[in-house]
């Protein structure tokens, strides 16, 4: 019988086949650290009494709350710098951008690759067919310390996205309907493998990491696109980097992407998926377009496509902010920064922004906002009583103009009506 | 004698620890105070040490932040009995020396406030004279355990718990 990609990936990197339900310890390519972990995993390692033992695997991104918001803050980003200097550890500071969309950009992360993250959403490294896992500061640590972990292999979930996206639906939305599909622990300790079959493997490489991402909301441990489209001519791939024919899976669903519509889901929990029209009228605060799940040039172009020649609703702010300085630099050269600033786009230094209300646009009691990110769990982005409707880019847009929840389909009926 | 705190499902890492009390945010000494702040308000100040906390299926969902459990700790958490549990949660309790029981039917006989005692290693549970028996982790993470965390584990041995050689 044949192995998954997950256990394809750590089969190569244990030197033996490994199926489901085994433990393996094996090495890494990559241990990433945020900045608002970082004091804890300098204690782990201080407890360990242990150093990075590949400093060149060892990746600090400043980007959880950048620039610092307070004193404590400042302190704790002045000390990752100090250290990262000692230990000859990357560092990557204030405006680079989003954990995630940094290891992409500067090709740490690779498919057939492995990397740990001290931040739950480094399943997002699948997006290119790497092995990305999520970990708390303990099991980071010991990465760092050891350069290997433990892991028992995964069972998998086969999704098959099918077909061409429908005109008004998105990576974004394909996700959310996964996330409604798995339920929000359909697929704890697993792995999901995304197939993308019919047409829909044009999926761009931003598309996949959007997907990737949101795959943590079903509880799994990493969610792995099948290489192919243009991840075939982005990367050199592995021979070996695909899932065999007559790979066991657990469970396999569907989503045919030509006849998807527009998602939101809806507080406070990720699976609490709808079709945007049962809740379309909802009048909002905020609107915040950013993270490591649309915070890319795509989005901030599908953004700009339905901004133009328009103006957010008066009493409503639109928040933007870029995954990384390479989406900014992008976005201010080819004029897309400045059709969002004319509309009354407010905009953020790339990094997680308010997505976990720290800084940067957390919410009064009472408010409500549509984010293109991934949780809308109660209290995350501020009061505990403020709601988070997540969506993607385009809905994120319509709503900004019109002030209510909205699709840029209704949008345009309105405006013509 | 130690309570019972009762929580519903999906509690999140959100709910244990919000991301505005990080340690990072408001200083290692205080973080641990705002457990629980927006779902019941009334938690960290009456906490007592040894307390056990029984929650519903997917406990710990949401962020990777070892600090939400390690507020829980530093209250004077040791068990938390749940129906089930997220994947990065799970760990971070091993890692940390929490002992997470696996125990559905048990969290469905408990009620918020009960007084029990609970003997860790034999993985009893007694509420007045009845007793529940809980299923131990896995042997990997009771190896690990044994010694405190995994962290003292590696230390001491210089490789994980199963792992045959070091490196």
């Amino acid at each position: 019988m044949g192995l998954t990609l997950a256990e394809k990936i750590l089969s190569k990197r244990a030197g033996r086949e490994v199926r489901a339900g085994e433990l393996v310890v094996v090495e890494v390519d990559q241990v990433m650290v945020v900045d608002s972990i970082a004091g804890s995993f300098f204690k782990r390692l201080e407890q360990l009494e242990a150093t990075p033992r590949f400093p060149e695997k060892v990746t600090i991104v400043i980007d959880h709350v950048a620039p610092a918001a307070n004193v404590e803050v400042a302190k704790a980003q002045k000390e990752i710098r100090a250290w990262g200097q000692r230990y000859g550890c990357r560092v990557f500071d204030v405006g680079r951008g989003i954990c995630h969309q940094v290891l992409i950009e500067e090709r740490l992360a690779l498919p057939g690759g492995i990397v740990l993250g001290s931040d739950s959403h480094s399943t997002t490294y699948g997006g290119i067919g790497c092995f990305g896992s999520g970990m708390g500061a303990t099991d980071i640590a010991l990465a760092a310390a050891s350069g290997r972990t433990w892991l028992r292999v995964p069972e998998t979930v086969k999704v098959t996205f099918r077909g061409q996206l429908a005109p008004s639906a998105t990576a974004k939305d394909a996700a959310l309907e996964m996330v409604r599909l798995l339920t929000a622990d359909g697929a704890t300790y697993m792995s999901i493998e995304m197939h993308l079959v019919d047409g829909a493997e044009s999926l761009t490489r931003s598309q996949r990491l959007t997907l990737a991402n949101l795959t943590v909301e079903a509880g799994a441990k990493c969610g792995l696109v099948v290489p192919s489209g243009e991840i075939l001519q982005m990367y050199d791939l592995p021979g070996w980097l695909s899932p065999d024919p007559d790979a066991v899976y657990a469970r396999e669903v569907e989503i045919d992407l030509s006849n998807l519509t527009p998602r939101v889901a809806v507080p406070f929990y990720v699976d609490n998926v709808e079709e945007v029209e049962k809740v379309r009228g909802k009048k909002v605060d905020q609107v915040f377009v950013g993270t490591c799940t649309n915070g890319r040039l795509d989005d901030l172009h599908q953004v700009a496509e339905i901004l133009k020649g328009r103006k957010v609703a008066p009493g409503v702010r639109l928040l933007v902010i870029p995954a990384s300085s390479q989406v900014l630099e992008q976005a201010t050269a080819d004029g897309t920064l400045l059709t969002l600033l004319q509309a009354g786009a407010t905009l953020g230094t790339p990094g997680c922004g308010p997505c976990m209300g720290r800084h940067q646009g957390v919410l009064a009691p009472g408010e409500v906002c549509v984010s293109t990110s991934n949780r809308n769990f109660r209290g995350r982005m501020g009061a505990a009583d403020a709601e988070i409707y997540l969506a993607s880019p385009r809905v994120a847009a319509a709503t900004a103009v019109a002030g209510y929840i909205t699709t840029p389909e209704a949008l345009e009926e309105a405006t013509y009506a | 004698m130690p309570r019972v705190w009762k929580f519903g499902d999906a509690i999140n890492t959100d709910d244990i620890l919000p991301g505005k009390y990080a340690p990072f945010m408001v200083g290692e000494d205080r973080f641990h105070t705002y457990a629980f702040a927006h779902l019941r308000p009334d938690f960290a100040s009456n906490y007592q040490p040894g307390d056990i906390l029984v929650c519903g299926k997917n406990t710990g969902l949401g962020s990777s932040r070892e600090y939400a459990p390690e507020a829980l700790r530093k209250l004077g958490l040791k068990a938390i009995i749940a129906k089930s549990y997220a994947r990065i949660f799970y760990r971070n309790l091993v890692n940390l020396g929490i002992v997470p029981f696996e125990a559905p039917e048990v969290v469905d006989a408990l009620q918020d406030g009960d007084e029990v005692e609970l003997d860790l290693e034999q993985g009893i549970l007694r509420r007045g004279a009845e007793t529940f028996l809980l299923k131990p982790p896995p042997a990997f993470l009771l190896e690990a355990l044994k010694e405190g965390s995994i962290l003292e584990y590696y230390r001491k041995y210089g490789r994980f718990p199963g792992e045959r050689t070091g490196g």
